[in-house]
């Protein structure tokens, strides 16, 4: 697995930005180690790496945008176990490791030598190793004009975020300003504000930009989902009496830790519905549909301030509910904080979204593409209920499913509520 | 302190207008001044009795007589550095060396002695001379009557290099440039004698430290100077129908370079043309566009971008001598370049 | 009138016209000399052009010009600078590049200047001051001053353009133009019949239509009364007049060179004939110096020219942010009325 690439995080993901690396060359990865953090339109996302081995080199510098598939970081076979121990790094011993010609070539060309894989001798960085940094550092700064840097800092806009529309992608002032949602005039501002308010002023803007984007982004994608998919919408009201007794017992014996919530009854029903209605978890790609292999349950989440994220809560079927509780936590709680894995962006099967909580009896949503189905759940509330020719006042939750019609008909749609209807019902098997 | 470049002043109200050639402007500024103040004499070839080699002092050898209106033998050396030595000597010549062609047969006094002497003396010996001269091509005059080499003298610490390019400066640089206790190079193009137009007789002396705003723009600047400066107008006005608002900046004095004014420009517009009939390498073109980086740098929103003459000695036959020149198309097409 | 007629040391009488003629060029020579260990010692640097064998020339042209007369000069102009009375302080310390050089370090040893005594250099491009001269003499006509102004050049600057665009010029507009020049046989190491065809300088001269002859440059009378015709002749409006003064130069073209170009027999030939043992002979046969005399003239020589030393090492330097002064002048071109 000698590369390392930007991972594409979503269907409507085109590109990314390294934000940060959290591997060093020289460090040995596992299939799954978070390396890096990339942050896409919607998101920052902690995305992992998927093979093991010695990361040689990386080939893109932090705050850089790339496309996807854009070679991130060269990752080697494992190393080979040292047949000497080399002497551990003295600090502040750095230095010596490295030739008279390395460090003055490193310090021309502004390139960080702790950041380079040496590919000498027991490991020392070589000239032609500080040449491949260099070159590597050049690629990779935006090409902007300087009337637009000055802008984007003082506007605090990133130019990394910033499409140019010059020659050869260079963006130019009226790019930021955009951006920037600036009609600034274009004498520009002479006087620039202090700055701490300048940074101030620029963090707004930035979160300003971030939502803009993320907007846009989610615009995009339900706006083809509309265009796209034929949807037909069911729902249902769930008794969820049984539920709410078996959990209620639950949680007066377990630790406070393994306590469980309704959703996390409702989300692994709805998972394991899905055994039983397979049509309605994979994807729609090609004119066909493709079933997916596991259930990765797409949990949406609100985020703080304005926009949305579905992390993939993986194999949500095989997981024991307070497993599943504790998931469900980590991933909202990430979410909210900006700090989502690769894959729970990239590969949920089918998504669940639950308003219940914000007072909502029922909820008919969009589908993810290329998803061919969505799960609501609403609020729980007591209702009269009739149940074995008696009327009594239960929790109940309307549930609902929004399907794509092209792969599946409103049968199959309305046999996997019932499905879902049923497994409430044996919350212990749950 | 810094200062702005003036806006091209329309004559005013008041003035004593008069139509009139920019040919007629330089007779009628040279006359003044050797009315105001007999020390002023003009020497040269054929400035006499032929009346100039470009009829700019035609008349003048029967109003001022031989001893004023002093033609020289072909010694243009002998006679700029004659005209060096008088100036030395408490007189104002005026040299008139019929083009920058010849000038080079007397560089060495201009370089050597006109702008050293100052410094070389260590102040004691400063040299009040004018020097004018015609330069540019596009008359099919071929590869030696062709030069541009303004920014050659503009190279040179001491002398004062002048450009008018309108009839208002031909008609009121030459007042001051003769008050310059230092020498001065005017430099007519060629192809602006017989412009024509309004003439403000009672303008005064023109300020010769500041480039000239000659028509407003938003969106680009276009910087030239002398015989661009017309080609650099149409541009603009080509350019305001696809809707680009271009500034035009006409530098007038070549050195030393109103700093501020193309600063300013380029601060109002974000992106420059830099528009000078000479060769572009090592050209007035490539020390502007150097200047804009240093000084302008964080203003610009596109490449500077230079429209200069084809690095080619200037062919004879009319359609390469205008292939070889900058051209109205090829400024607008630069134009295009920084701002599309 | 030679500026130095009244000096005296208090140890010898007031020399008579002989004698400061003697004295004149003596102190060149010995203020030359003096140069060459300040080179040798790396205190003076560039390019030093000495003048040692040609100082008849310079003080003897002096004695025909008055100090509203002009001179323009060459970069052998040690002899020049001196001989129109410019202190031989200012002419060390510009050498020393100090701030009281006669052209405030600015110039050094090719670019004296001094405009008080219409000393207008010092130009180092062979044949360059010739125009600048026509110029001088232009005003001086143009305003009908009775004014001459005298050009020195050597043999070399014979060759160029400028001598004969000047030459044509004076003599068409009949200008108050003394041309000297100062035939020393070699255009630095080129001698001169390698670099005319025709040698007879004067001769070429002639054919501008201006008065010309040869002087002997080694005979310091010789050359007054040469220039003394010749300064007459202008101020009464004859036009320009060309003296070929032939002459020597003992030492290098600069400070040292090879001398691959020339015999040593022949700088001895010419040594034999040196001004200053010519005319010190001459003054002693007549009875008008003893070797006291001389004696008192080389201790008066030596204490100018040590006094001009002393003074140049003592001077202050111009300070360094003085650089760009003087590349213009302080006054700048009118702004008025706008």
């Amino acid at each position: 697995m000698p590369e390392f690439t930007m991972p594409s995080l979503g269907a409507d993901m085109e590109e990314g930005t390294l934000l940060e690396w959290l591997v060093h060359p020289g460090d040995t990865v596992h299939k799954g180690d978070v390396v890096a953090v990339v942050e896409t339109a919607k998101s920052t996302i902690e995305v992992e790496c998927f093979g093991s081995g010695t990361v040689e080199r990386l080939l893109v510098e932090a705050g850089t945008t790339v496309a996807v598939g854009t070679p991130l970081a060269q990752i080697g076979a494992a190393a080979p176990p040292q047949a000497a121990p080399v002497a551990p790094p003295v600090a502040g011993a750095v230095d010596e490791v490295h030739s008279p010609l390395v460090r003055r070539l490193a310090a021309a060309e502004g390139v960080d030598l702790t950041t380079v894989h040496g590919t000498g001798p027991g490991g020392t960085i070589t000239r032609a190793d500080v040449d491949h940094a260099a070159a590597d550092k050049a690629r990779t700064r935006p090409r902007a004009t300087p009337l637009a840097r000055r802008l984007a800092d003082v506007l605090g806009v990133d130019l990394r975020r910033v499409t140019g529309s010059g020659a050869g992608g260079t963006v130019r002032a009226d790019d930021i300003r955009k951006v920037a949602g600036h009609a600034e005039p274009k004498a520009g501002p002479k006087a620039e504000p202090r700055k701490a308010e300048a940074r101030k002023a620029a963090a707004a803007r930035t979160a300003a930009d971030r939502s803009a984007a993320m907007r846009r982004a989610i615009g995009d994608l339900m706006s083809r989902s509309k265009r796209e998919i034929p949807h037909y919408y069911l729902s249902t009201t769930i008794d969820l009496a049984a539920a709410d007794t078996w959990m209620r017992d639950h949680n007066r014996r377990a630790p406070v830790a393994e306590r469980l919530v309704p959703a996390a009854l409702l989300l692994k029903a709805a998972a394991l519905a899905l055994h039983d209605v397979p049509q309605l978890n994979g994807f729609w790609t090609d004119d066909h549909f493709v079933p997916a292999t596991a259930v990765h349950l797409g949990v949406a989440v609100a985020l703080r301030g304005v926009g949305l994220v579905a992390p993939a809560l993986h194999d949500a079927d095989t997981l024991e509910l307070p497993d599943l509780m504790r998931r469900l936590k980590d991933v909202t709680i990430r979410a909210r904080s900006g700090r989502l894995r690769g894959s729970e962006t990239a590969d949920p099967t089918i998504t669940v979204t639950s308003l219940g909580d914000q007072g909502v009896e029922a909820v008919f949503g969009v589908i993810y593409p290329p998803q061919v189905a969505l799960v609501g759940f609403g609020k729980v509330v007591m209702r009269p209920t009739a149940v074995d020719g008696l009327l009594g006042v239960r929790p109940t939750v309307t549930a609902t499913l929004s399907a794509d019609h092209r792969a599946s008909d409103g049968a199959v749609g309305a046999r996997y509520l019932a499905t879902v209807d049923r497994l409430l019902q044996q919350p212990e098997q749950l | 302190m810094t200062t702005t470049a003036t806006t091209a002043k329309k004559p005013r109200a008041s003035s004593a207008t008069a139509t009139t050639t920019y040919r007629e402007a330089m007779r009628q500024a040279m006359s003044e001044a050797m009315r105001a103040d007999e020390r002023v004499f003009l020497m040269g070839e054929d400035v006499g009795r032929y009346g100039g080699a470009f009829g700019v002092s035609l008349g003048m050898l029967e109003e001022f007589g031989p001893e004023r209106i002093r033609d020289t033998p072909l010694s243009e050396s002998a006679f700029t550095g004659a005209g060096i030595g008088a100036a030395l000597a408490g007189m104002r010549p005026i040299v008139e060396i019929m083009t920058v062609n010849f000038s080079l047969l007397a560089l060495d006094q201009i370089l050597n002695n006109a702008a050293t002497l100052l410094h070389m003396s260590g102040g004691q010996l400063p040299v009040p001379l004018v020097i004018r001269m015609t330069t540019g091509a596009g008359r099919q005059l071929a590869a030696q009557h062709s030069h541009s080499l303004e920014g050659w003298y503009a190279h040179i610490p001491g002398i004062r290099v002048l450009a008018p390019a309108t009839i208002e400066d031909a008609r009121h640089m030459l007042a001051p440039a003769l008050a310059d206790p230092d020498p001065v190079i005017i430099f007519e193009h060629g192809s602006l004698y017989n412009l024509s137009g309004p003439s403000a007789e009672d303008a005064g002396p023109a300020d010769l430290t500041s480039a000239a705003v000659r028509r407003e723009g938003r969106d680009i600047s276009l910087i030239t100077y002398g015989g661009c400066l017309p080609k650099a107008l149409d541009a603009a006005e080509q350019l305001a129908e696809a809707g680009i608002s271009a500034e035009v900046l006409d530098l007038r004095t070549l050195r030393p370079l109103h700093q501020d004014a193309i600063t300013a420009t380029v601060a109002r517009t974000h992106r420059a043309v830099v528009v000078d009939e000479a060769w572009r390498t090592g050209s007035l073109a490539a020390e502007i566009s150097a200047r804009i980086m240093e000084n302008a740098f964080y203003e610009l929103d596109a490449p500077v971008e230079r429209v200069c003459s084809a690095e080619v000695p200037i062919p004879y036959a009319h359609h390469m001598e205008q292939a070889a020149l900058p051209q109205v198309e090829d400024i607008v097409a630069a134009v295009h370049r920084a701002v599309d | 009138m030679s500026p130095h007629r009244t000096r005296t040391d208090g140890h010898a009488p007031a020399l008579r016209h002989r004698g400061e003629l003697l004295y004149g060029m003596l102190r060149i020579r010995r203020f030359e000399e003096r140069c060459v260990e300040l080179y040798s010692a790396s205190v003076i640097r560039g390019f030093v052009h000495l003048y040692i064998g040609e100082e008849a020339v310079a003080v003897g042209v002096n004695q025909a010009l008055t100090e509203d007369d002009a001179v323009v000069a060459t970069y052998r102009e040690h002899g020049h600078a001196l001989a129109r009375g410019i202190p031989a302080e200012a002419v060390m310390a510009e050498m020393y590049g100090k701030a009281s050089g006669c052209s405030r370090g600015r110039g050094g040893s090719m670019h004296m200047f001094d405009a008080s005594r219409r000393f207008y250099g010092g130009s180092a491009i062979v044949g360059g001051g010739l125009p600048l001269a026509a110029g001088l003499a232009l005003a001086d006509r143009m305003r009908g001053q009775p004014r001459v102004t005298c050009c020195f050049f050597g043999d070399g600057a014979f060759a160029e353009g400028e001598f004969h665009e000047t030459a044509n010029l004076a003599a068409l507009w009949r200008l108050p133009l003394l041309l000297v020049c100062e035939n020393n046989l070699y255009a630095m190491g080129t001698a001169l019949k390698r670099e005319h065809a025709q040698t007879d300088l004067a001769l070429r001269a002639a054919s501008y239509g201006m008065a010309s002859w040869p002087v002997d440059g080694m005979d310091v009378l010789a050359v007054e009364h040469a220039a003394r015709q010749a300064a007459e002749s202008i101020r009464a409006g004859a036009g320009p007049h060309f003296l070929e003064l032939r002459t020597y130069r003992y030492r290098a073209h600069s400070m040292y060179d090879p001398d691959r170009y020339r015999t040593k027999e022949e700088i001895a030939e010419w040594k034999a004939r040196d001004p200053i043992d010519a005319l010190a002979r001459q003054l002693r046969d007549d009875g008008e110096v003893d070797d006291e005399a001389l004696a008192a003239l080389e201790r008066r020589a030596a204490n100018e020219v040590a006094g001009a030393v002393r003074a140049a090492e003592r001077a202050p330097e111009e300070p360094a942010d003085e650089l760009l002064r003087f590349v213009t002048s302080p006054v700048t071109p009118t702004r008025a009325a706008r």
